[in-house]
């Protein structure tokens, strides 16, 4: 193999495994580092400046840095990092002193945001301190999107969402709410430099055709929709007996407030196994603690009307078959079953709808009917309108939303500023030694043996009887703490210089993980293979030495590393180093001012 | 600092026959020097042990005093452990091994602990054949003393200080081939390859198996000039020849031309496979291997690898004709067989 080129910031940005798959790129060691330290207000900023929400992610992130966290990889549970966001949310200071403050010179743009979602307000937050004139637009009277109308209360206290938004709306943003945008037209009519579309997916689906549905639809509703009723108070009750069906995220969150409004005997019925529903194995687990039942393998064959009214539904029951990778749902043969129901519930998935959008504006439109919109630089074939978020290629989650926002918002900018939008800036990077003395160093390179903490819970008896009742409590700050030690710093990094080794094997004893290996160069097949113990995840990167002086190689799997800097430590001649890497994603307000990468 | 490894390993690591991976024939993190030979030799007893399947209760590691000394503490923790008086390591194994000889005894000391105060209990030890491995980890200096030249040191040899030693060194594996051991070996901390074969080969011997392994000392003798340092020793390391260590059973594949190969067969079948072996050496015949050693000396080469072996040796337990059980096993009835029978005794003397 060639030897690693660690110039390039994308090989150790990798080895952060957290960081790169949040969507944000959230440096989170860093962050994770300072909760231990007790600067919880400045770890609140490292959030703030990357994913814009820690408070309301910090509880409801899809969080898909757990899975990648190498801690789940050396024992059974990653490091409780979403969790870890919101002690920094729930004990920071003063975050606003660090935050920009209006007014903001203009710059004489004006931009309209449609939708005050997520993505809206990272574009929003991202531009305004730029002295661009926001207008955001939204058909309800508060900003938030689906944060507000589809997130319980229980799971996202109202205080916390507020908060957050309106550190964003402070910034001087001039608020349309209340009010649909009905046509892109006019809006793109009124002279505005950029329009950003932040919609979201606001069509939940149904089952239109299912046997009385018509007949039942005073007691059928769709998912999304009886969510934003129930977050907006227009709906405060449901029937004792509840049916909710589908099995993502939104099917949770219908059951749980279900069971707040009166539902008893409340039920979730699935088409698919158990183990592939798309919801969150922690958000299933929060709904069966709270008596719901999840069934699976039952599809829904007919609503069932008794006297005019809606008595409950049958259902035929599947089993799941594998042809080819492709999962086909077959009748067991076994007789339909029927459940009864005062009230269902369909949350069996949401899509993006567009009827506001004028189809002759020069947005082009796919065959589904979606926008064609440049996945780097969110622009659709108008070089004027951006879209982001759900809107952009349909429904996913908060963080990927923000992600989208920042990358937009940098394209706004650059195009307002004249220019190329494909030229996008490069991260900020920043590779430093932790070594402080001869077996010092700046970071608690110390391995905590602790499992996985738990986050406590309010008793079921007060959070069933108030929907507002948040159920977690969060961490306390010991618990924070010591969660916080399980971080592995995987951003400080194992650094080799060849010219130092003198080949002594001490690091490759050492190693506690068996991670390093001195060996002859070959192929990376064939070097995977010949590591101490062979490297089998291909997802983490070899990192290969230049030839050694015996005509040997260091090679190190990336894959299990503590990062404790026993390397370093046990290394003679300081070859290896343990530097900490700084990653951040460069956003609008630095778009201009540096040197711009392919 | 460091001062407990952390506890997690690769999730996949291997397990050998008796159901353990390597790091349970792990010892206490060390605290030497960063990049002592010695640390590398213990990781090399570590991975022998492992690949032997050998129970680590079934270990016992011996020590004098010296930097070589304290490594016992940083392999298998979960063996016996002896730490004994400076230089009087052998007379303790003795006495342990004639006590238990179910054990596998690996004696660890220094050019210090062997050379100078120890050197009389080392030739007895060796002339006496007790099966054991001895395992000299030799730097040429006395490390735990700040670096005065060892009784190794070769002539010539400037220490950090710059003093250029000018007595003659002790040259342990002539000595001991000289003085009967019946398994001679020499290597280099840094050539594991080589390092951990040998050891497995000298374990799986029956008496005396002695290998001097050369283990530079980073902190005071790894300077130019010093004879004993990493690089020197890379420069001038001559192997006798490639030495692999196939246990039993395994069928033996070849892609070395005729004659330049030779098989040892061990006492429990197990098999040392030896390659390439340096022109006119024959391991089993010990002026051939004095003069492989001292014909290096003369090109000042250092020769590695296996040295010279007795195939059939008789240990120590065979020359006296003691019981073949550990005396722990014993009765009291058989240890202490009284009065009468001690007049027995007694009588066949007068």
């Amino acid at each position: 193999m060639k030897p690693t080129d660690i110039q390039n910031p994308e090989y150790f940005h990798k080895v952060v495994d957290c960081q790169y798959a949040c969507p944000a790129h959230t440096p989170v060691p860093e962050y994770i580092r300072l909760i231990a330290e007790g600067k919880y207000t400045e770890a609140y900023m490292i959030n703030w400046d990357s994913n814009v929400f820690p408070g309301v992610l910090g509880r409801t992130c899809d969080r898909p840095c757990e899975p990648a966290c190498r801690r789940g990889r050396v024992e059974e549970e990653p490091v409780a990092i979403c969790r870890l966001k919101r002690v920094a949310a729930d004990n920071k200071g003063d975050v606003q002193q660090h935050m920009p403050h209006g007014p903001f010179a203009s710059n004489g743009k004006k931009i309209a945001l449609i939708g005050a979602g997520p993505a809206s307000l990272t574009v929003a937050r991202d531009l305004a301190p730029l002295g661009y004139e926001i207008h955001l637009y939204d058909e309800q009277k508060k900003g938030g999107g689906f944060m507000r109308s589809q997130i319980p209360s229980f799971r996202l206290p109202e205080s916390v969402l507020d908060e957050e938004v309106n550190y964003i709306l402070d910034l001087g943003i001039q608020k349309h709410f209340n009010q649909y945008v009905s046509s892109l037209k006019e809006i793109l009519e009124m002279g505005y430099d950029a329009v950003f579309v932040g919609s979201g997916a606001p069509r939940g689906r149904d089952l239109p055709d299912l046997p009385g549905r018509q007949e039942g639809a005073a007691n059928i509703h769709i998912g999304i929709n009886w969510l934003a009723s129930v977050a907006f108070e227009h709906t405060s009750k449901i029937g004792k007996k509840v049916i909710v069906l589908g099995g993502g995220n939104t099917a949770m969150d219908c059951c749980r407030t279900s069971r707040r409004l009166g539902g008893d005997d409340v039920k979730v019925i699935v088409r698919s196994p158990f183990a592939e529903m798309k919801a969150s194995p922690w958000e299933k687990e929060d709904a069966m603690h709270e008596d719901i039942p999840i069934i699976d393998n039952h599809v829904p064959k007919s609503f069932v009307i008794k006297d005019g009214k809606l008595a409950g539904m049958t259902f035929e029951k599947v089993h799941a078959v594998y042809e080819n990778g492709k999962r086909k749902l077959v009748p067991t043969g076994d007789e339909d079953v029927f459940f009864q129901a005062d009230d269902v519930l369909v949350a069996i998935g949401q899509e993006n709808s567009f009827p506001w959008i004028e189809r002759d504006l020069g947005i082009e439109f796919d065959k589904w009917n979606m926008p064609v919109v440049d996945a780097v630089t969110y622009c659709s074939t108008n070089k004027k309108v951006f879209f982001g978020g759900d809107a952009a290629f349909g429904p996913k989650n908060v963080i990927t939303a923000v992600a989208h926002g920042h990358q937009a918002a940098i394209s706004i900018h650059l195009a307002c500023e004249g220019m190329d939008m494909m030229q996008r800036p490069a991260p900020h990077v920043n590779l430093v030694s932790q070594k402080m003395g001869i077996h010092e160093w700046s970071y608690d390179s110390t391995v905590s043996d602790d499992e996985r903490f738990v986050v406590p819970q309010a008793d079921k008896k007060v959070t069933l009887v108030n929907r507002k009742q948040e159920v977690e409590l969060g961490f306390d700050r010991l618990h924070g703490f010591k969660e916080a030690q399980r971080c592995l710093n995987c951003d400080v990094q194992t650094v080799f210089t060849e010219s130092k080794c003198i080949e002594c094997d001490a690091c490759m004893d050492i190693c506690p993980t068996s991670c390093i290996t001195f060996t002859v160069n070959e192929e990376e097949d064939q070097l995977r293979e010949h590591t101490k113990v062979p490297a089998h995840n291909k997802e983490q990167e070899l990192y290969v030495s230049d030839i050694l002086p015996t005509k040997r190689v260091m090679v190190k799997d990336e894959n299990v590393c503590l990062h404790c800097g026993l390397c370093a430590e046990r290394c003679p001649t300081s070859a290896w180093d343990m530097k900490k890497f700084f990653y951040n994603v460069t956003k609008a307000v630095n778009a201009c001012q540096q040197e711009t990468v392919m | 600092m460091t001062y407990v490894r952390p506890k997690f390993r690769h999730p996949e690591l291997k397990k050998n026959k008796l159901g353990y991976t390597v790091s349970y024939y792990e010892g206490a993190l060390s605290t030497l020097c960063a990049g002592c030979g010695h640390d590398s030799i213990s990781a090399a007893i570590v991975q022998a042990c492992y690949d032997l399947d050998i129970e680590p209760h079934k270990v016992a590691k011996l020590s004098g005093i010296g930097c070589s000394s304290k490594t016992p503490a940083y392999f298998l923790s979960n063996s016996h452990g002896f730490n004994s008086v400076h230089g009087r390591m052998p007379s303790v194994a003795t006495g342990a091994n004639l006590a238990n000889r179910e054990l596998k005894y690996i004696g660890i000391s220094g050019d210090g602990d062997s050379a100078s105060i120890g050197m009389g209990q080392f030739v007895h030890v060796i002339r006496r054949n007790l099966n054991m491995l001895y395992i000299v980890m030799n730097n040429g200096c006395y490390g735990l003393t700040k670096g005065q030249d060892s009784a190794t040191a070769d002539p010539g040899s400037k220490n950090k200080t710059g003093h250029v030693n000018t007595f003659q060194s002790i040259d342990l594996s002539s000595l001991a081939i000289e003085l009967g051991a019946t398994f001679v070996a020499q290597s280099f901390s840094g050539d594991k390859k080589q390092l951990v074969p040998l050891i497995k080969a000298a374990m799986k011997h029956t008496g005396f198996a002695f290998i001097n392994v050369i283990s530079p000392c980073v902190t005071f003798n790894n300077n130019v000039g010093s004879t004993k340092s990493y690089d020197y020793v890379r420069e001038h390391v001559e192997a006798t020849g490639t030495i692999d260590f196939v246990p039993e059973m395994k069928e033996i594949t070849t892609d070395y031309a005729e004659g330049t190969m030779e098989h040892v067969v061990m006492h429990d079948g197990s098999i040392i496979e030896l390659h390439k072996l340096a022109q006119g050496w024959d391991p089993h015949s010990r002026i051939s291997a004095m003069n492989a050693v001292q014909l290096a000396k003369a090109k000042n080469e250092i020769l590695t690898g296996l040295l010279y072996m007795e195939h059939e040796s008789q240990e120590l337990h065979d020359m006296l004709g003691t019981t073949e059980k550990p005396l722990n096993t014993l009765g009291k009835d058989v240890l202490c067989p009284g009065a009468a029978k001690l007049r027995e005794l007694n009588a066949t003397l007068r």
